[in-house]
C-alpha cells in the first residue's frame, strides 16, 4: 500500500516538475518583429493593438528604438569599443520591435501568418519566427512527446502499483475465508462480515498514506536542493511545503479508496453463500 | 379447507418436488417431497452421496435447488431476498461433521460469536452463552481453544453455537462422522435432550446402530429419491 501510494505520488510530482520545466522552456520562446528605422510609432502601436486582440496571443511588449539602445548599452557595458562606436553614431541604428508571447508555443505559426498579412507588413524589416521556426517546432514536438509518454508511463505504473496492492489485500482476505463462511452460516449479515474488512482497508490506506508521504518528503528533501542547482525555477522543497496538506489528502484519499475497493471486491467472493 | 389450514399450521418444514442437478452425470436429488413437523426428531439416512447433505444445505440456503420449493414456517426459502437469509439461519441451527469452529477463538468465544453477528448485547451474550455451554456440559472448558478439546467436545461446542439463538430446528449433518462410539452416543443423547426441550432435530447420518437404537422417524434417501419414510423407522437400504 505504502509503495503503491509512494509510486503514485512520485508520478504525480514528476508530472509537476515536467510540466513546469516545459512551461519555463515555452516562456523562453517568443517572436520578435523588427520595424524599419523610419516607421512611425503609431503604426507599430496599431499592430500591437491588433495582435493583442488575437486570442492566441498572451502578451505583446513594445520596445522602442531608444529602449533598444539602452538595453544594448546595458548588456554591453563592459565592451568599450562597442559603446564608443555607438556613441559616434548620430542616428540610432537599432530598430524598434514588438516581442510577442503566445499562449501556446504551437500558436506562433498562426501569429507569424497574421503579421505577414497585416497592413503594416511593409514597415517590417524582419520577423525572427522564420529563423527560430525549427527550434520552436522541435520544442513543440518534445513537449508533446514528453507529455504523452509521461502520461502513458504514469498510467502503466499506477496500474501495476494498484494491482500489487489489490492482490495483497485479496491474499489477506483469502486467509479469512473460513471465518467468513462460518460467520455467514451462523447468520451474519453481509454488512457484519464486510464491515471489519472495510475498516481495515481504510486504516491500511491511511497509514500507508502517512508512510508514503514520509518517503516522498525525504526523497524530495534529498533531491530538491540538487535539482535547484540546475533548474533554479523549480523549488520542489517549497512546492511540497506549500502543498503538504493537499498531498496528504491526495494520498490518504487514494489509499482509502484503494483499501476499501480491494476489501469490498475481495470479500464479495466469499459472501455468496 | 379446514383440513388444509390445519395442515399448513402443523408443518414446519416442507420440501416440495425438490431436484438438484449439478450436471447430467451428477444428480443429487430427484423430485424429493416430505415434511417435518414441530418437535419431531427425524433421521435422514442413506449412503454417502445419497443427497442427505445437499438437502440440509438447501434448507439453510447454502445452495439453491434446480427446481422445487422449500417452505420453512410457511415461508418459501427460495424466494427470500439475500438480506433476510441471516434471519433464517438464526432460526435454523446447523451442526456439521467438521465442526466449523474458528481455531483462534475459545469455546466461549465461538459460541458468543454467533450472538455477536446477530447484534446481541454484551450482557445477553454472557448470560446465554454460559447457559448453553452448561446445557452441553462444557462450562468448565469454555476458555479452551478447539485444539485443546476432543472431537466430541468440539462437536458439543458446535451444538452450543447452533443452540444459542434458540432456534426452532437443529439440522445436524453427520455430526458423529468424526467421532468414536462413546463420543457418538454423547452427541446423540445431547440431540435427544435438545429435542425433548422442544427443538425439532433433523439428523443426517449413515450410522446404522444409531438409527436402529433411536426408534424415531427415518427418511431413507436412495439415489436422490425418498425410498422410505417410516415412523418409527429402521435403517434399511436395498
Amino acid at each position: 500500500m505504502t509503495i503503491t501510494l509512494a509510486a503514485w505520488t512520485s508520478i504525480f510530482l514528476l508530472n509537476v516538475v515536467l510540466t513546469s520545466v516545459l512551461d519555463i522552456l515555452a516562456e523562453k520562446v517568443d517572436v520578435s518583429v523588427y520595424f524599419n528605422l523610419d516607421t512611425k510609432e503609431s503604426n507599430i502601436l496599431s499592430l500591437k493593438a491588433k495582435l493583442e486582440g488575437l486570442k492566441e496571443v498572451a502578451s505583446v511588449e513594445y520596445v522602442s528604438a531608444e529602449q533598444a539602445l539602452q538595453i544594448f548599452k546595458k548588456s554591453h557595458a563592459g565592451d568599450e569599443v562597442l559603446i564608443k562606436s555607438v556613441q559616434e553614431l548620430t542616428d540610432n541604428p537599432l530598430e524598434a520591435s514588438l516581442n510577442i508571447l503566445a499562449k501556446d508555443s504551437s500558436n506562433y505559426g498562426v501569429i507569424a501568418d497574421f503579421i505577414d498579412q497585416s497592413a503594416e507588413k511593409s514597415a517590417i524589416s524582419k520577423i525572427n519566427y522564420t529563423e527560430n521556426k525549427i527550434v520552436i517546432d522541435r520544442l513543440n514536438n518534445i513537449i508533446r512527446i514528453l507529455r504523452e509518454s509521461g502520461a502513458v508511463a504514469g498510467l502503466v505504473l499506477a496500474l501495476v502499483a494498484f494491482l500489487v496492492a489489490f492482490n495483497t489485500v485479496r491474499l489477506a482476505i483469502y486467509s479469512s475465508r473460513e471465518e467468513i463462511t462460518v460467520m455467514k452460516l451462523v447468520g451474519a449479515s453481509n454488512w457484519f462480515v464486510r464491515g471489519p474488512f472495510i475498516v481495515e482497508g481504510i486504516l491500511h490506506g491511511f497509514i500507508g498514506a502517512l508512510f508514503s508521504l514520509a518517503i516522498v518528503v525525504s526523497i524530495v528533501a534529498f533531491l530538491g536542493p540538487k535539482l535547484l542547482n540546475f533548474l533554479p525555477e523549480i523549488n520542489m522543497v517549497n512546492y511540497i511545503g506549500d502543498n503538504f496538506w493537499f498531498l496528504l489528502l491526495f494520498q490518504a484519499l487514494g489509499g482509502i479508496i484503494l483499501g476499501v475497493f480491494s476489501s469490498w471486491v475481495a470479500v464479495r467472493k466469499y459472501l455468496n453463500i | 379447507m379446514t383440513c388444509l389450514v390445519k395442515y399448513i399450521h402443523r408443518t414446519m418444514i416442507r420440501f416440495e418436488n425438490i431436484s438438484k442437478i449439478y450436471n447430467s452425470h451428477s444428480v443429487a436429488l430427484k423430485d424429493v417431497t416430505f415434511e417435518v413437523n414441530p418437535h419431531e426428531f427425524v433421521s435422514l439416512v442413506g449412503r454417502s452421496g445419497a443427497g442427505k447433505s445437499t438437502l440440509l444445505k438447501l434448507l439453510i440456503a447454502e445452495e439453491k435447488p434446480t427446481s422445487g420449493k422449500i417452505f420453512f414456517n410457511r415461508q418459501n426459502v427460495l424466494k427470500m431476498p439475500n438480506r433476510e437469509l441471516p434471519f433464517l439461519r438464526r432460526q435454523i441451527g446447523a451442526v456439521f461433521q467438521d465442526f466449523k469452529l474458528l481455531p483462534n477463538k475459545t469455546a466461549y468465544e465461538n459460541v458468543a460469536f454467533a450472538m455477536e453477528v446477530a447484534g446481541k448485547s454484551e450482557r445477553e451474550i454472557k448470560n446465554d452463552v454460559s447457559r448453553v455451554l452448561d446445557l452441553v456440559g462444557l462450562k468448565d472448558k469454555m476458555n479452551n481453544f478447539p485444539r485443546e478439546l476432543s472431537g466430541g467436545e468440539k462437536q458439543r461446542v458446535a451444538i452450543a453455537r447452533a443452540m444459542v439463538h434458540r432456534p426452532s430446528v437443529i439440522v445436524a449433518d453427520e455430526p458423529t462422522g468424526n467421532l468414536d462410539p462413546i463420543n457418538t452416543w454423547d452427541i446423540i443423547r445431547l440431540l435427544l435432550k435438545i429435542n425433548e426441550l422442544g427443538t425439532t432435530v433433523i439428523l443426517a447420518t449413515h450410522d446404522k446402530e444409531i438409527i436402529n437404537a433411536l426408534e424415531r422417524r427415518v427418511v431413507s434417501l436412495e439415489n436422490g429419491t425418498v425410498a422410505r419414510d417410516e415412523n418409527p423407522g429402521r435403517y434399511i437400504l436395498s
